[in-house]
C-alpha cells in the first residue's frame, strides 16, 4: 500500500511545487484512484462472509446486532458505490508531503478571500479526513453558507500517520506529541506563520499536544473533546473507587458518565492500546472491520447513536446536514481499501499521554461541548484544565462526530470561537 | 430480508452432522431430553476445502513497527502458522483422535452439552469432571485421558485409577449455542452436576484450568454432596489487598514475601498489558464478527491469550517447540472454526460476574498445582488463605496457562497425588 500509495503520488506529481519533486520536502498533488479489482474483491469477500449467530440479548449490550450488520452487508456488497465517495473527495485538492521522514497526505483548501486565518484540522478514529469534507466550503467560503467573509478559514486537513492516504510508519515513534510537531512543520511548509488548529479525538489529544508545544505561530487552539478531567476525579474511575465528595452535581453526573464509559465501553481501546497486531480479523474481514469501526459509543449509545441512526438513512445521495449509511459506508470503505486498521489502531499503543487530562496549555483555548459526546465537560473543570480559556458553548445538538453529523453547527462553532483570536 | 435469513439459516447449520449423528443414533423425543446420544465428529470436506481458501486468500496487514512481541502476535509468525495451515495441516488426524473417545450428547437446562466420557477398566476407579477453559476445548485434554483411565500402562497403580468425564463448555465445541443470555459459571457448574448424576456418578471429583477452573471452584462454592473435592490449576486466590492494589494500578501492597512479590508483578503486568481481548470480550462479544469470518484473525485471536502461552505458541512455528506443537495449536483453533464458535465461545467472558481471581467461598476440599509460567504462580500463603481446606499445594518446574495441553505427565501426576487423599 505504501509504495502503491507513493507511485500513485509520484505519477499525479504536477505543477505548483514549492521544493523540487526529488526533495522530501515537496509538496506532490495527490488523487485517489483505487482499481476497480480492489473494490470487486472487497464485495466478494463481503458477500462470502461467515457470520456468526446471533446475539443472546434484544438490545445493543453484547455489541453490534447481527441484523443489523447483516442489513449493512448486504447494502454494502451490492448497490454501495465507492466512487461516488472518491469523485467527492479528488474535488479537493489534495497533497502528500514527506515530514520526519514520512510521507503525510492533506487537503489544502484556501479561502477566496486573502484575510482568511489558516486553520490545521484533525480527525481521531475511527475517522478519517471524509469525517471532514462537510465543513470545508462553509469554512472556507463562508459567505455562501450565511457567515461573512471575515469567518473565513484557509483549511488544511492532514491524514494521521498510518490513517488513509498519509503513510503506514514502519518503526515505534509516531506518538501524538510527534504528529504535532509535524502538523506544525506542514503549516510552516505551506507558508502559514499564523495558524490556529482544531481537533476531536485523537485529533483532540494532537491539538491540545500542540497547545503544550506552543509554537509561535499557532495563535489558539479548538477542541472538540475537551480533556478537562481532573486529576483526582480520573484517579477515582481508574480505581473504581468513590468519587471525591466536592464535586458539584453536574460534575458528578459528568464524572458518573466517564465511569461508566471506562468500565463498560473501553475494551476494543484497551486491546488496540495493548496488543493492536493482534487484530488481523480487522485487515482479513470487511465485516470484522465494520463493526468493530462502528462500535464506538458515544454519550448516547453503543455503538454511537449517530451512526445506527445513519444506517436507517439510505439516501445514497449527499445529505448536508445528517449522516447517511453512504456516509458510514465511505469512511469504512477507505479504512478496507488503504488497509489501515492496524495501522491506525497503533496509534492508541505509541500514546502514552492522559486522554482525558489535559497538562501545560497555555495558549488560548476554544471549546464546544457537544451534548451527544462521551461526557459534556463543565465550564469549571475546562476553565481548570485551560487556563486560557477564550470560549466556552455547550451546541445544540452533535455527538462525536460533529463535523460529520452536524456540519453547519460545526462551522458555526469554529467561526465563534476563533473570531477573538483574528486580527 | 431474503438475505439475512439465508446467511443466518447458513450459520445455523454450521455443524450438518450433528443431525445426521442425532438421527442415526436416539433420537430424544419431547420425553426423553434427558437421552445420551452418541456423537461422531465428521466436518465435510468442503468446511475442510473452503477453510483452507480463506487461509490462503488472506488480506495480511503490515509488520508490526517493532522487532519484539509487545505489539501482539507477530506478522511473521502468523505467515509461518498460514502457511502451515493452508498446505500440509491435517484436520482428520485430531478428528479420528477425538473419535477414539466415546462422545454424547444430551440435554441439560435446556442446552445440548457434548461431552466425552471414558470409564477406567479398573473397579474403584474414582470419576472426575474436567473442565476445559477459554481459548481451549476438549481437544486440550485429549493426552490426559488415557494416562487417567488406564494409568498402569502410564506409570501409575490402578488405584490411580479415573473414570473420565469432559464435557465441552455451553457455545463451545460440540456443546449447543445459547440463544439466550444466562449460561453464566455457575449455571453451567449446575449442569455439571446434573450431567454426573445423569452418568450415575454419586462420588466424583472435579479439575479445571482457565474458565474450568472458576466453573470447578462454582462446582466446590455449590458443594453438592456427591462432590468430593476439586483440583484447579487456575486459582481464584488472591489477597484482598493484592487485588486492590492492581485495581489502583500503583504497586505492590507493603510486605510482600519475594515469592509474593513475584507473583504480584505478573499479575500487574497481565492486568495492564494482557487483559484487552477479556476485557472486549467482556464488553462487546458480538463486535468480533472479524474472529468468526477469518481464519487468521481467529487464529492470531486465539493465540494471544497470555504472553508466556504466546511465545509457547510461537515457538512450535519457529521450528522449536516446547509442550506445544503447530498441530496442537492448529487443532483447537481449526475446531473453533469449524463449529463456528468464535464469538458464542467468547460470549462467557460477557456471560461472567465473578470477578477474576477473587476468592469464590470454595469450602471443601481443594488441590492448587501451581505451574510457573502461568499468569501468576500463586504463593502457597494465598492459597491457605483463600481455601479452608486445601489439600494439596505444589509448585511445579515447568508448564503454562495450558497445563493439560502441554504437560500432561505434569498435571496427571499432580490430580493422582491430589485427588489420591480423597479416595
Amino acid at each position: 500500500m505504501t509504495e502503491r500509495i507513493s507511485e500513485r503520488a509520484l505519477q499525479a506529481q504536477v505543477g505548483s511545487q514549492s521544493a523540487p519533486i526529488d526533495e522530501p520536502s515537496a509538496i506532490r498533488s495527490f488523487h485517489s484512484s483505487f482499481r476497480e479489482t480492489e473494490l470487486a474483491e472487497l464485495s466478494r469477500r463481503i458477500n462470502a462472509s461467515n457470520w456468526p449467530e446471533r446475539e443472546t440479548v434484544r438490545d445493543q449490550t453484547q455489541g453490534v446486532p447481527l441484523a443489523l450488520l447483516q442489513d449493512l452487508a448486504h447494502y454494502w456488497g451490492s448497490e454501495y458505490d465507492f466512487r461516488k465517495c472518491e469523485a467527492r473527495l479528488n474535488e479537493q485538492p489534495q497533497f502528500i508531503t514527506e515530514i520526519d521522514g514520512l510521507d503525510i497526505h492533506f487537503i489544502h483548501v484556501r479561502s477566496p478571500h486573502e484575510q482568511a486565518l489558516p486553520l490545521i484540522i484533525t480527525h481521531g478514529w475511527p475517522g478519517s479526513i471524509l469525517h471532514l469534507l462537510k465543513v470545508i466550503d462553509p469554512l472556507t467560503n463562508p459567505t455562501a453558507h450565511g457567515a461573512s467573509a471575515d469567518d473565513a478559514f484557509h483549511l488544511v486537513i492532514p491524514s494521521l500517520p498510518g490513517y488513509g492516504f498519509s503513510e503506514k510508519p514502519s518503526r515505534a515513534g509516531w506518538s501524538p506529541e510527534r504528529i504535532a510537531r509535524a502538523w506544525v512543520e506542514l503549516m510552516k511548509r505551506l507558508g502559514y506563520s499564523k495558524f490556529v488548529a482544531q481537533g476531536g479525538d485523537w485529533g483532540a489529544l494532537v491539538v491540545d499536544l500542540m497547545g503544550k508545544q506552543a509554537a509561535p505561530e499557532l495563535l489558539g487552539i479548538h477542541t472538540n473533546l475537551a480533556a478537562a478531567v481532573p486529576a483526582k476525579v480520573m484517579q477515582a474511575i481508574h480505581a473504581h473507587g468513590p468519587l471525591p465528595p466536592d464535586l458539584s452535581s453536574e460534575e458528578r453526573t459528568q464524572a458518573e458518565k466517564l465511569s461508566t464509559f471506562f468500565a463498560t465501553g473501553l475494551g476494543y481501546a484497551i486491546a488496540m492500546a495493548t496488543r493492536p497486531q493482534t487484530l488481523y480479523g480487522l485487515v482479513d474481514s470487511p465485516i470484522g472491520l465494520a463493526a468493530w469501526l462502528m462500535d464506538l459509543g458515544d454519550g448516547d449509545a453503543k455503538p454511537a447513536a449517530a451512526l445506527t441512526e445513519a444506517l436507517h438513512r439510505i439516501t445514497t445521495g449527499r445529505c448536508e446536514d445528517e449522516l447517511t449509511r453512504d456516509d458510514v459506508l465511505d469512511n469504512i470503505t477507505l479504512y478496507w481499501l488503504t488497509k489501515t486498521a492496524l495501522s491506525s489502531s497503533r496509534l492508541y499503543w505509541e500514546n502514552k499521554v492522559a486522554f482525558f487530562e489535559a497538562s501545560g496549555v497555555a495558549i488560548p483555548v476554544a471549546v464546544s461541548v457537544f451534548p451527544g459526546e462521551f461526557y459534556q465537560p463543565p465550564r469549571s473543570w475546562a476553565e481548570r484544565a485551560y487556563p486560557k480559556l477564550i470560549y466556552y458553548n455547550r451546541a445544540e445538538k452533535g455527538a462525536h462526530f460533529p463535523a460529520w453529523e452536524q456540519p453547519k453547527v460545526f462551522s458555526s462553532e469554529l467561526r465563534l470561537a476563533f473570531r477573538s483570536l483574528r486580527g | 430480508m431474503q438475505h439475512s435469513e439465508a446467511k443466518t439459516t447458513r450459520s445455523a447449520t454450521a455443524i450438518p452432522h450433528l443431525d445426521a449423528v442425532t438421527l442415526g443414533a436416539s433420537t430424544p423425543s419431547g420425553s426423553t431430553r434427558a437421552a445420551i446420544r452418541p456423537f461422531k465428529s465428521t466436518f465435510p470436506e468442503s468446511a475442510l476445502a473452503e477453510l483452507q481458501r480463506r487461509v490462503r486468500a488472506t488480506n495480511w496487514p503490515d509488520k508490526e513497527t517493532v522487532d519484539d512481541d509487545s505489539q501482539g502476535v507477530q506478522l511473521a509468525t502468523m505467515k509461518k502458522l498460514a502457511q502451515y495451515w493452508s498446505t500440509d495441516y491435517d484436520w482428520r488426524k485430531i478428528e479420528a483422535r477425538l473419535n477414539e473417545f466415546p462422545s454424547f450428547i444430551t440435554e441439560i437446562d435446556g442446552l445440548d452439552i457434548h461431552f466425552l466420557h471414558v470409564r477406567s477398566q479398573h473397579e474403584g476407579a474414582l470419576p472426575v469432571i474436567i473442565t476445559h477453559g477459554w481459548p481451549g476445548s476438549v481437544i486440550e485434554q485429549l493426552k490426559n485421558i488415557d494416562p487417567l483411565v488406564n494409568p498402569t500402562a502410564h506409570g501409575g497403580t490402578a488405584a490411580d485409577a479415573f473414570d473420565v468425564v469432559i464435557p465441552s463448555i455451553p457455545g463451545y465445541g460440540f456443546s449447543g449455542k445459547p440463544t439466550e443470555s444466562g449460561w453464566d459459571c455457575p449455571r453451567i457448574a449446575r449442569a455439571w452436576t446434573t450431567l454426573m448424576k445423569r452418568l450415575g456418578y454419586t462420588r466424583y471429583v472435579a479439575q479445571g484450568g482457565d474458565w474450568g477452573a472458576l466453573i470447578t471452584e462454582q462446582l466446590g462454592v455449590q458443594a453438592a454432596p456427591e462432590l468430593l473435592g476439586i483440583h484447579v490449576n487456575l486459582p481464584s486466590a488472591l489477597p484482598e489487598e493484592v487485588l486492590k492494589a492492581l485495581a489502583a494500578g500503583a504497586g505492590a501492597p507493603a510486605g510482600l514475601s519475594g515469592e509474593e512479590a513475584r507473583a504480584f508483578e505478573r499479575l500487574d503486568y497481565f492486568f495492564k498489558k494482557g487483559l484487552g481481548y477479556a476485557i472486549e470480550m467482556s464488553n462487546r462479544p458480538q463486535t468480533l464478527y472479524g474472529i468468526a469470518d477469518s481464519p487468521v484473525g481467529l487464529a492470531a485471536w486465539f493465540c494471544d491469550h497470555d504472553i508466556l502461552s504466546y511465545r509457547l505458541k510461537a515457538r512450535a512455528f519457529d521450528g522449536n517447540p516446547g509442550g506445544l506443537t503447530r498441530d496442537d495449536v492448529l487443532d483447537n483453533i481449526t475446531f473453533a472454526w469449524l463449529t463456528n464458535t468464535a464469538i458464542s465461545s467468547g460470549r462467557l467472558y460477557h456471560e461472567n460476574k465473578l470477578p477474576f481471581f477473587v476468592p469464590m467461598g470454595v469450602k471443601i476440599p481443594i488441590a492448587v498445582s501451581a505451574f510457573p509460567d502461568e499468569i501468576y504462580q500463586i504463593p502457597r500463603s494465598w492459597a491457605e488463605r483463600a481455601y479452608p481446606r486445601l489439600i494439596h499445594y505444589n509448585r511445579l518446574e515447568q508448564g503454562g496457562h495450558f497445563a493439560a495441553w502441554e504437560q500432561p505427565k505434569l498435571l496427571v501426576q499432580e490430580m493422582r497425588t491430589a485427588f489420591g487423599l480423597l479416595r
